[in-house]
């Protein structure tokens, strides 16, 4: 019987390291924060697809344009009341 | 149950920079997931957009334990990896095997309504201490829109396209959550992402409770559903307070309706924003089928109701 031979391994990837890509390219519309309207409820941060809401000690300070495809929906949930996010036209 | 403050400050599980749409309703329904627990978690996608797009090679977006399954197979690929794991740990053979991990596998409609269900009705009959995570956009989004038994009726698919020989698919969706929960598992609900709190909360019964549970969580589509990124949120809320998609748990038989609009949507209001349903609003005829359709949502949604506190 011939020797079995060990199957070769897969991809060694670290985990996450989709981090390391960059999909802001794709940006059409970019969000931008008025900071001294926000009142930091996340909602902008639990719906964001791609990650993107920066939170530090509690506060939302910003987003990862690494990331951001500029879809919007961080302006659309951000409560009525408060509309600390709009969006603005990439500039190419 | 935790803050979006605690939440936030919890790792991130599910990183950027995978190749999902810009406003796919899926990561945050598996970012809010995978932080549910404290435990460890180990994954695994059926095949379909979320499987594709955060695993294209060199790159992974999963920072837990991930493993690739085809399209009818999570639930098997699940079952075997909980399995090994309760085996070595008998065996003491694992490393670190004292901590606690939890399972979950995440599939698209197409890969658990359809392609997938046998293995996932296998699993949960043989009883397995897992979560399985359906996120139902309503079509094989993945592969070019094509129908689905999640699709709704009357919505323009690829395979079900609205024109002069058909208005759209012609049947009613398979109602999957009562399917499963026919199956007499411990736990198996119907969420949406728009309420988070309620999908954590369910999240978090789900993966305390040892055994089979289930999530069903709709999905937003902007490329199947022919609407705007930035509206994906409000979309699957208008599909919650038009009733075509409730939030309800089945928990040890027990049902429970979690929300209960004020005022219903219509279905019409809803479906008139999406480009899936735009044949319908052209002549009589769709106007008739936009009838129907509220008669039948408006129909299972007071079946829900009458069961609503009962034993099933």
């Amino acid at each position: 019987m011939k020797e079995c031979k060990p199957l070769a391994l897969g991809g060694d990837l670290p985990g996450g390291c989709a981090d390391d890509y960059e999909t802001g390219s794709w940006r059409k519309f970019l969000p931008v924060l008025d900071r001294d309207k926000c009142i930091d409820c996340l909602i902008c941060w639990v719906q964001c697809p791609d990650s993107c809401i920066i939170v530090e000690d509690g506060k939302m300070v910003g987003f990862n344009f690494e990331h951001c495809k500029g879809c919007g929906i961080c302006d659309e949930v951000c409560p009525p009341k408060v509309k600390a996010i709009r969006m603005i036209e990439e500039e190419s | 149950m935790a803050t979006l403050k605690e939440l936030a400050a919890k790792e991130e599980l599910f990183t950027g920079g995978h190749r999902l749409c810009a406003g796919c309703g899926i990561p945050p329904i598996v970012r809010l997931i995978l932080k549910s627990t404290d435990a460890r978690i180990v994954a695994t996608t059926a095949t379909g957009c979320l499987e594709v797009a955060s695993s294209i090679y060199p790159y992974s977006a999963w920072k837990v334990p991930w493993m690739h399954s085809a399209f009818e197979n999570a639930a098997a690929t699940i079952s075997g990896v909980q399995t090994a794991y309760e085996v070595l740990k008998k065996q003491d053979r694992l490393p670190g095997g004292d901590k606690e991990i939890k399972f979950v596998a995440f599939g698209g409609d197409g890969g658990t309504y359809d392609i997938g269900f046998q293995a996932l009705s296998g699993a949960l009959e043989r009883g397995h201490n897992f979560l399985y995570v359906c996120y139902d956009n309503g079509a094989y989004m993945n592969t070019g829109i094509q129908r689905s038994s999640a699709s709704p009726q009357w919505g323009n698919t690829t395979t079900s396209p609205a024109g002069a020989v058909i208005p759209g698919k012609v049947q009613w969706r398979k109602d999957l959550t009562r399917i499963v929960a026919a199956h007499n598992v411990p736990y198996a609900a119907q969420a949406s992402p728009h309420n988070w709190r309620d999908l954590h909360k369910k999240a978090e019964k789900a993966l305390a409770i040892n055994g089979p549970t289930f999530l069903n969580v709709v999905s937003a589509c902007p490329l199947g559903w022919y609407t705007k990124g930035q509206d994906s949120d409000a979309h699957v809320k208008y599909a919650v307070e038009t009733c075509y998609w409730p939030l309800y748990e089945i928990e040890e038989g027990v049902l429970k309706v979690n929300y209960k609009p004020k005022n219903k949507m219509p279905i019409a209001d809803w479906f008139k924003m999406q480009g899936r349903f735009k044949h319908l609003f052209k002549d009589d005829e769709g106007a008739a089928k936009l009838v129907q359709i509220q008669e039948r949502v408006d129909m299972e949604w007071q079946r829900l109701l009458d069961l609503d506190g009962m034993r099933l």
